[in-house]
């Protein structure tokens, strides 16, 4: 494998995982995050720290893991505080908080960012496999989360919170856990993202970022694991593969999702849906 | 002490119109109430601060001897307690069997840890096929709950109710848009619930079906208690009369 095919498909995994964890956010749980980039910094930020610290891998994932899932549960506890409209801007307002804080943190390496951080000694090959892995991982859980109750019961919250509550689920404490599982992955996408370049500035989990994440989840379908899985793979080859994709990033993501809600909201997955239906009515 | 459903001095306001202005009242385990009043009196807000969907200005809503004012309402369903709304609130996306399979996996829903560590749902499903046919919704468990009419979710709305397993049901007008026939039979469904134990609170304007199922009446006029007793003695109450006579009872319309 070219050292070009390794870094490519390191990505991918990355973005699935991150594409996935929105998705149980906004996907299952119906509250929309136009944030993620933030969660997936802090568990970066906090991976390189601790490699720094200790350069023991398991120890920085686990920083990762927490430091998303931290700020996640504090987010968490906004949505609960305000109304679903109000939580895009309200995420969309941590996103900039964030990259606005980091840099002024000279602790933080500031505008320069951090470079220099220690290998995890497994090799680019090494990581890529480790990424794929707990991307997998990450896949099987929103499919197990997905068929559990909890999926169950995060499908009604997001359909309808009030009527949730009148059947005795909590909506509050699901939120919440949505926001804990989803921004707990980010922060694992990010201490991955750590190993995998040695060297992160704040620029890589800005708000375009996550509107591009969020691009994933809606052009592959609200809800679906597999086409937000899909969605994933795909926008991160395109720009690859399509040079203009890459210069006019912004345009040509904005414009597919712009027209994905207009045309086919139900996405990629629903898409293949209504095509098997047919298929089978045919 | 064997209410099972008490409020003391509940009153709530919205802007100028004080919706619910002190009731106090006690419902006995097993009692079968119909809460009656002209449109704007104030009934389905009170049946809301009992649910916790609303939280009064004032007063105290006690359910089983707890004092539940501060809880929030998936808290009360836990301790028992179910209701259907008026304006019916299926969870439209989902299929019909599917709302009241989530209302009968309450045992796990009410926890996320439980939650996420199940996955089967054979013993809800089974049971929740039970209760679509118990209300007359038997072969409609596939379609999407938004594609039913009516008169269909307004018995989704009472077979979720009853897939809580409660130990009081608050149905706010659960007649109102069936026809003759399904009107008559979701009656009969209500007074079956009634003989498994349940205690029922019944809010409905259709007067001769509440007169001939109802144990007590309580009747709501601006927000007040305005009668409370034995149906028939109520309805002979001079107040009672006037109010009704004055308040446009006769009519309805939904919503
Ligand atoms: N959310 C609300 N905001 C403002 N006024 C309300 C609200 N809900 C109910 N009201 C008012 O409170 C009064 C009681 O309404 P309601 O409880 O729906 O009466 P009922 O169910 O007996 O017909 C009415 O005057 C109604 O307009
Ligand atoms: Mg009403």
């Amino acid at each position: 494998m070219s050292a070009y095919t390794i870094s490519i498909v390191s990505i991918i995994g990355i973005n699935v995982i991150l594409a996935v964890s929105l998705n149980m956010i906004s996907g299952f749980c119906g509250q929309i995050s136009l944030g993620h980039g933030a969660f997936f910094g802090a568990g970066a930020y906090a991976a390189a720290l601790a490699m720094f610290a200790t350069a023991n891998v398991p120890l920085a994932v686990v920083a990762g893991v927490i430091a998303g899932s931290l700020l996640g549960i504090i987010v968490g506890f906004a949505s609960l505080r305000v109304r679903s409209d109000f939580l895009a801007v309200t995420t969309i307002g941590i996103n900039f908080l964030f990259v606005g804080f980091v840099r002024k943190q000279s602790w933080l390496g500031g505008e320069m960012g951090i470079s220099g951080i220690p290998p995890t000694g497994l090799g680019a090959a090494g990581n890529m496999v480790m990424i794929l892995l707990m991307a997998c991982a990450t896949v099987a859980l929103s499919l197990y989360v997905s068929r559990s109750w909890m999926g169950f019961a995060f499908r009604a919250v997001g359909e309808d919170e009030q009527a949730a509550t009148t059947l005795g689920i909590g909506a509050g404490a699901y939120k919440l856990a949505a926001f804990g599982i989803g921004t707990a992955l980010a922060g694992l996408a990010g201490a991955l993202y750590t190993f995998f370049t040695q060297f992160i500035t704040v620029d890589a989990f800005d708000f375009i970022f996550s509107v591009m994440l969020m691009a994933m989840v809606v052009i592959g379908g609200i809800g679906s694991t597999w086409g937000v899985v899909t969605a994933a793979v795909g926008l991160t080859l395109l720009p690859e593969a399509i040079r203009f994709v890459n210069d006019y990033r912004l345009l040509v993501f904005g414009g597919m999702l712009v027209l994905v809600i207009r045309l086919a909201p139900g996405g990629l997955a629903g898409l293949t849906r209504n095509l098997f239906d047919r298929v089978r009515q045919a | 002490m064997s209410a099972v459903l008490q409020l003391d001095d509940v009153a709530i306001r919205f802007g100028g119109v004080q919706a619910v202005g002190g009731v106090s009242c006690a419902v006995e385990a097993g009692d079968f109430v119909g809460l009656i009043g002209p449109n704007g009196a104030g009934k389905t807000t009170l049946i809301r601060i009992i649910a916790g969907l609303l939280r009064p200005d004032r007063g105290k809503v006690i359910l089983g001897g707890i004092d539940v004012t501060g809880d929030p309402t998936s808290a009360r369903v836990r301790c028992g307690l179910a209701l259907t709304h008026q304006i019916v609130r299926p969870f439209r996306e989902m299929t019909v069997l599917d709302n009241v399979v989530l209302a009968a996996g309450i045992g796990y829903t009410s926890e996320p840890l439980r939650a996420l560590l199940h996955v089967s749902r054979r013993r809800e499903s089974e049971r929740a096929a039970a209760i679509l046919a118990s209300v007359g919704l038997a072969g409609t468990e596939r379609k999407l709950a938004g594609a039913l009419p009516l008169g269909q979710l307004k018995r989704l709305e009472l077979a979720r109710a009853l897939a809580v397993s409660p130990k009081v049901v608050l149905l706010d007008e659960p007649l109102a848009g069936l026809n003759h026939t399904e009107a008559s039979k979701q009656v009969e469904t209500i007074s079956e619930v009634h003989q498994r134990g349940i205690t029922v609170v019944l809010v409905e304007h259709n007067l001769e079906e509440v007169m001939r199922i109802c144990r007590r009446l309580i009747v709501l006029n601006n927000g007040i208690v305005i009668g409370d007793g034995e149906p028939r003695e109520v309805m002979a109450d001079p107040v009672v009369h006037d109010a009704y006579v004055g308040g446009g009872m006769v009519t309805h319309a939904e919503a």
